[in-house]
């Protein structure tokens, strides 16, 4: 899947992606043995569908951690374009679901400059920008809707299908997150703005020196990620039929959760989308196979943390031993 | 040497940016308490002054130690799940037959302890980010107070234990006074010990202090540690004024108290800000809480208006003459 470059460097990332591939196979392997019905085409879709807004979320997410920045705001920019989104339809009924996801990608977009102007521009920390945005989004959430939640009532059955649909037995979700790591795949690796990102995110003074407008670069990152981020808000509502003033508060820290786990360094520069890919699976099993087992609810946040350190523990060591056998090639 | 080095910083400090950034902050609460006395005629008194720092005060003690943290160049987000376990330890291990006084030693050492494994943690494996290492623990200590308590809350606590949150002695607040010492303390030891000093070192250059022999692990674990014990300390004031206490206590306090620390002059990129910043910026984001609380403004427009007070801050400071613009790539 991701041999096309063959640099000692890349080793190291290969080598972390079959630590990681192991593990999850180990788990399924662990989970198929108490509960037979576990890998079954039923359940395995279901898993998928619920990880997919995940996985749509932590593609934009690992764009900004490449840039060696963080948002926290996500999770409020979700909730106040699914929420948009979502009165806008209660109000005109007949309203296209395109438009709906037009809409919700649109205030996306506007809260993603924002935050890319703050970073970019004003040369704010993003962890510090992305907090207070973080705030000023939540906010605008309740007063959008006045304190009041969308029922699936209000919503129309056509904006309802824009996250239940299936397709050819699929569900469109699954679908959508498929596009738009292909899409991200090829933007990343094989575009001059993808190579962009890497470049500011793994040494931002040289990235200068050699002609990269690296305002630019970060500015567009982060109004991707608004963009992800109001598409995502808009399936998010249409999937639960429900917006709610506190929809998705705290999900920021799943979606960097899901990216460490793939192996996307937040000091930037580093991480890959096949790694992206499996950590959001990993997250995504952790978060819906549990219950399968008997694992009580109340446990998901201890196992989800514990696996999250262990990750990140056993990414370090790796490293170190390559690091070492490094230097030892390099004595002799 | 490091009596001179004390000496030349401090003068370097009066007639830079700090000095004049704690003015600003005094002048934004005085603003604040006229425009909240233009609010209602019985604001002006002495009870305003000694009751409206209640509602905010448990969340300042943290903010001291979490400037240290910043200090460094690093941040902690698990305090918020640290003070939660702690609180359900409490309770739970008072129901378990306990005597309240040992119940909250206890709650002081698990806080202690969670603190002491972050900084564990992070000193062992130093290329881990503190951002990453913390929201693991995070979801962990949050974990475990949902293994313990589950959907449950506990309380039942004898008279006395209310009487730490609400009582007072004369006319101020018991809290008031634990404040103050921990303040005072606090700002002692950044201000007045080289411990204080190795810190500022530490955040502008690691290597440098390493190098020139100060215990850079010993130093990080302390201030881990120490933030740990402020989140225990935080647990007893909270559960005192709530008088029982759920797994989902004080969530988002994290941010909450980064957003006072960062108002207060510290920036996350480490190595700058002062003690008398960040105390005075807990009670400008306090008053104003309390202020718009008064006039009815409801809690989701004063989260916008603390975001924006939260960004403007930074700005003001990034567009100071005399201050140094930061990369926006560190310190995420």
């Amino acid at each position: 899947m991701n041999n096309t470059e063959k640099k000692k460097s890349r080793d190291m990332a290969s080598f972390r992606e079959i630590g990681l591939l192991l593990f999850i196979v180990l788990i399924s392997i662990i989970i198929e043995v108490r509960n037979p019905s576990y890998l079954t085409v039923e359940n395995f879709m279901d898993l998928l569908t619920n990880t997919s807004i995940l996985g749509i979320l932590a593609v934009g997410m690992m764009m900004i951690l490449l840039t060696g920045g963080i948002d926290l705001s996500i999770g409020a920019v979700v909730a106040l374009s699914g929420m948009t989104a979502s009165i806008a339809v209660s109000k005109v009924p007949s309203l296209n679901p395109i438009i709906c996801i037009l809409i919700g990608c649109g205030v996306g977009l506007a809260a993603g400059v924002i935050n890319g102007f703050f970073v970019a521009k004003c040369k704010i920390l993003p962890i510090i920008a992305t907090l207070g945005m973080m705030n000023v989004f939540r906010g605008l959430t309740y007063i959008v809707s006045g304190g009041k939640w969308v029922s699936a009532y209000q919503m129309s059955d056509n904006f309802k299908a824009i996250g239940t649909t299936k397709v050819l037995g699929i569900n469109i979700l699954i679908i959508m997150a498929i596009v738009i790591f292909v899409i991200f795949y090829y933007f990343i690796n094989f575009t001059r703005t993808g190579r962009y990102i890497y470049a500011v995110g793994s040494n931002p003074v040289s990235a200068e020196i050699t002609g990269i407008n690296k305002t630019k670069v970060l500015w567009l990152t982060y109004s991707l990620m608004g963009i992800i981020s109001g598409f995502a808000g808009v399936l998010w509502v249409s999937k639960f039929a429900s917006a709610q003033g506190d929809t998705a508060s705290g999900y920021e820290m799943n979606v960097i959760a899901a990216c460490v786990l793939g192996g996307v360094s937040v000091s930037g520069g580093n991480g890959k989308v096949s790694g992206l890919l499996l950590g959001t699976l990993l997250l995504g099993i952790l978060n819906n196979a549990l219950p399968l087992i008997n694992v009580s609810t109340f446990w998901q946040n201890f196992i989800q943390g514990a696996v999250i350190l262990f990750a990140i523990i056993m990414n370090a060591m790796v490293k170190r031993r390559a690091d070492q056998a490094n230097l030892r090639r390099r004595k002799i | 040497m490091e009596t001179r080095k004390i000496e030349g910083t401090k003068t370097f400090n009066a007639r830079s940016f700090f000095f004049q950034w704690e003015w600003l902050l005094i002048a934004l609460f005085i603003i604040i308490n006229i425009f909240n006395s233009g609010i209602s005629p019985y604001y002006l008194q002495l009870d305003t002054f000694t009751d409206a720092p209640m509602s905010f005060l448990d969340k300042a003690f943290m903010v001291m130690p979490m400037a240290f943290v910043l200090l460094l160049g690093e941040i902690d987000i698990s305090v918020g799940s640290t003070v939660a376990l702690s609180s359900v330890l409490m309770a739970i291990s008072y129901n378990a037959g306990l005597p309240m006084s040992l119940a909250i030693v206890l709650c002081l050492l698990v806080g202690t302890a969670c603190g002491l494994i972050n900084g564990l943690l992070l000193a062992k494996f130093k290329e881990l980010p503190s951002m990453i290492v913390t929201l693991a623990t995070m979801t962990i200590y949050r974990g475990i107070a949902l293994i313990i308590l589950k959907d449950q809350a506990s309380g039942g606590f004898p008279k006395w234990f209310n009487f730490l949150g609400w009582g007072y002695v004369g006319p101020i607040p018991l809290m008031m006074i634990m404040f103050i010492i921990f303040a005072v303390a606090f700002g002692i030891l950044l201000h007045k010990t080289s411990f204080g000093r190795q810190l500022y070192g530490m955040g502008n250059n690691l290597k440098a202090c390493q190098y020139s022999g100060i215990k850079t692990s010993r130093n990080k674990i302390l201030v881990y540690t120490m933030l740990g014990l402020m989140a225990g300390v935080t647990a007893v004031f909270l559960t005192s004024r709530m008088g029982s206490t759920r797994p989902n206590v004080a969530s988002g306090y994290e941010l909450e108290v980064i957003a006072m620390a960062v108002l207060g002059g510290f920036s996350t990129s480490g190595g700058k800000g002062n003690m008398v910043g960040a105390i005075i910026a807990a009670f400008v984001i306090g008053f104003l809480r309390y202020g718009l609380g008064l006039i009815n403004v409801s809690s989701q427009v004063i989260l916008i208006v603390v975001g924006l007070l939260l960004i403007g801050s930074v700005l003001a400071a990034n567009f100071k003459p005399g201050g140094k613009k930061k990369s926006a790539q560190k310190g995420t």
